[in-house]
């Protein structure tokens, strides 16, 4: 087991180096081969208003003459060790872990990420409970009454609710039941759960169950194709013939297994929304990191940016580490082979 | 994976007392997209899923014409149409008459109708070439780790999970984010589409290298593999010649139910302003809009019903395709 967990940390360290290694070439490498000037990407740091040779300074302060290795190591060590930004008008401070330091809003990302970071937790813990719980059940009764009208019913919502943007059904969902029948509240309604704990699940509640539909589809026709594949195994055979109860050999025998693959798909999508649920945030206007995310993207806030991608790829892999470790301790043909 | 024949099929076809009289037909040997041919036209759901696609497709191709004819210009403004006062559409149902079929957009007074038919020539036009992109990936990636092994197998194998464990959405908007205004020789919308058919193709790979990968893993073990390399076939010809051809129904399986995805993908990215730039019509763009106007919901409703409609047929055809390919779904 312990080697097991020791690899599997060796993993995730390396790929959060080589996310972060994509995360700079995104925003340092590809704008050079699309033709963008170190003095352009200066000027994204300093504002527009910048006369050429205080960006041509920016530019020579914050290294992007540098080679790229060069600047990539500084990057990753900012993250590590902490940074400073000299940038000319004077010297700015960004303690570890440095994910970047805004010129425009004139601080560090990382508390800024921190902030935020409550506010699409919440919506993320909550959605996700509804769409597992939702989910896997209908998809189990689904694959028990196969080929019956609620099999056809669920399946049919399932492919409908695959089929649909969550920006369009969370539109309608305000349209109707918070401008319409007045039943939730508007866009932007955001409570912190440690203020008034009602309040916060009152004013998630739609956000919540807007996104659970989308995911609870998915993870439905997921369940309901593992329950039909796992419930033709011999050994599921083997113990009706026990005699063991159909209850028993429902969950103990047919759902066990047929969960495994729900299991690491939900550590991807968990962790991924955690990283930002931009959709969702942008459709109820909901203060998240996706929210965020695009307020710097228009803002044309490139530290914020970054700071924001590579926290939410993290997030990814913390996520992912995690539900494999609890596979190791669940399953034990994972941690041996 | 060839599917067994149709039994139920052949069985007729092959009587004995055809045989022996000498009459009857032969039996005749089918192939696999013929058989799958036969299944898909008994399902009527993927069915109508498929023509509704060709109808998408055609609509997108014939975009022009079809707005010259029964629409405006999609960039045009009808200010004639809007109340002055309230900025909103003057008619009933935000304007719907037999002039303009979906009605008009507020404050400007754009057909809804002509842009949804010139965003569908966007969605469709993005949503499948970012798939030929994956599709192109995907098939040599999964087809050298799968046919060669070993630490090729290993290095793509790592390379598929980071991607699919990777913040697509965020990674993308940033990328979409920095693209400069011009670049690569192009520029404006057609640098725009030409990045987002790159970025959604790049970021979807894997789930195709995964199915093609599998499939490439259980067809080098196959016995018509072991006697072309018996008889002294070059990997480049048993490739070329022997595997890639039994590849093409997964892949073309895959690649349909890819295609909605990405047409998800692009109306997310255009949604969120970081996709295609206004005043181009798009449906995610067009959805951004109606953000402001919720008391107007068929503005809200056409691109997104738009949105659903492709994406569902594009889904039931698939599911249908993947049905009609492999037996087990029954």
């Amino acid at each position: 087991m312990l080697t097991y967990i020791i690899r599997r940390f060796i993993g995730a360290i390396a790929m959060l180096i080589v996310i972060s290694m994509v995360t700079f070439g995104i925003f340092f490498v590809v704008p050079q081969w699309a033709g963008s000037t170190p003095e352009a990407m200066a000027s994204r740091y300093v504002g527009r208003a910048a006369t050429p040779e205080t960006v041509h300074l920016v530019a020579q302060k914050l290294g992007f003459y540098d080679p790229v290795i060069v600047q990539y190591g500084r990057f990753a060590k900012g993250i590590v060790a902490g940074a400073e930004y000299d940038y000319g008008a004077g010297v700015e401070q960004c303690p570890a872990p440095c994910f970047g330091y805004s010129f425009i809003s004139g601080q560090p990302v990382w508390p800024d990420l921190l902030d935020r970071m409550p506010v699409t937790f919440s919506l993320a813990i909550g959605a996700a409970l509804l769409w597992v719980l939702g989910g896997v059940s209908v998809g189990v009764l689904s694959a028990l009454r196969r080929g019956t009208f609620f099999d056809r019913l669920s399946m049919g919502t399932a492919l409908a609710g695959v089929s649909l943007p969550i920006f369009f059904t969370g539109m309608l969902s305000l349209v109707v039941f918070s401008y319409g029948l007045g039943w939730t509240p508007p866009g932007g309604s955001w409570t912190d759960f440690t203020e008034n704990p009602a309040q916060w699940a009152y004013n998630l509640l739609l956000p919540w169950i807007t996104l659970a539909f989308l995911f609870a589809a998915t993870y439905a026709r997921l369940t309901r194709a593992g329950m039909l594949e796992t419930m033709g195994e011999d050994y599921v055979r083997t113990a009706r013939a026990k005699g063991l109860t159909e209850r028993d050999v429902v969950v103990k025998h047919g759902l066990r297994a047929a969960l495994t693959p729900i299991l690491t798909l939900f550590g991807i999508d968990f962790g991924l929304l955690i990283g930002g649920a931009v959709l969702t945030e942008t459709t109820y206007t909901l203060p998240g990191l996706g929210q965020f995310a695009i307020l710097a993207i228009r803002n044309q806030d490139l530290p914020q940016v970054m700071g924001v991608v590579l926290f939410a790829a993290c997030f990814v892999v913390v996520a992912s580490l995690i539900v494999d470790l609890l596979y190791a301790w669940v399953d034990p043909r994972v941690r041996l082979s | 994976m060839t599917a067994p024949l149709d039994v139920s099929g052949s069985a007729q076809e092959a009587r004995p007392e055809s045989v022996l009289t000498g009459a009857g037909k032969a039996v005749q040997g089918r192939s696999l997209s013929r058989i799958a041919w036969m299944r898909l036209r008994r399902d009527k759901v993927a069915l109508a899923g498929g023509i509704t696609v060709i109808l998408l497709v055609l609509i997108a191709i014939f975009s022009t014409p079809i707005i010259n004819l029964i629409g405006h210009p999609p960039l045009e403004f009808h200010q004639d149409q809007i109340d002055q006062s309230t900025l909103l559409p003057k008619g009933d149902f935000g304007g719907m008459s037999g002039e303009y079929l979906l009605g008009v957009e507020p404050v400007n007074g754009r057909d809804i109708f002509s842009r949804i038919v010139a965003g569908a020539w966007i969605s469709l036009l993005i949503g499948i070439l970012a798939t030929l992109v994956s599709v192109v990936i995907g098939t040599v990636m999964g087809v050298i780790a799968g046919y060669y092994g070993g630490w090729a197998d290993q290095i793509i194998g790592r390379l598929m999970d980071v991607f699919l464990a990777f913040p697509l959405l965020v990674f993308a908007i940033a990328l979409a984010g920095v693209i400069p205004d011009k670049g690569f020789g192009l520029e404006g919308n057609g640098l725009r589409i030409a990045m987002l058919v790159f970025i959604i193709g790049f970021f979807s790979w894997p789930s195709i290298g995964r199915i093609v990968r599998g499939q490439t893993l259980s067809l080098r073990e196959r016995e018509f593999v072991d006697a072309a390399r018996s008889l002294g076939a070059r990997n480049g010809y048993i490739l070329f010649r022997e595997i890639l051809p039994n590849l093409m129904a997964p892949i073309l399986v895959y690649a349909t139910l890819l295609i909605p995805t990405n047409i998800l993908f692009e109306a997310a990215l255009s949604f969120l302003g970081v996709g295609i730039n206004p005043p181009t019509p798009t449906w995610g763009g067009m959805l951004s809009e109606a953000v402001r106007f919720y008391t107007l919901p068929h503005f809200v409703l056409f691109p997104g019903l738009a949105i659903f409609i492709t994406v569902l047929a594009f889904n039931l055809f698939g599911d249908g395709l993947r049905d009609a390919f492999d037996p087990r779904a029954h």
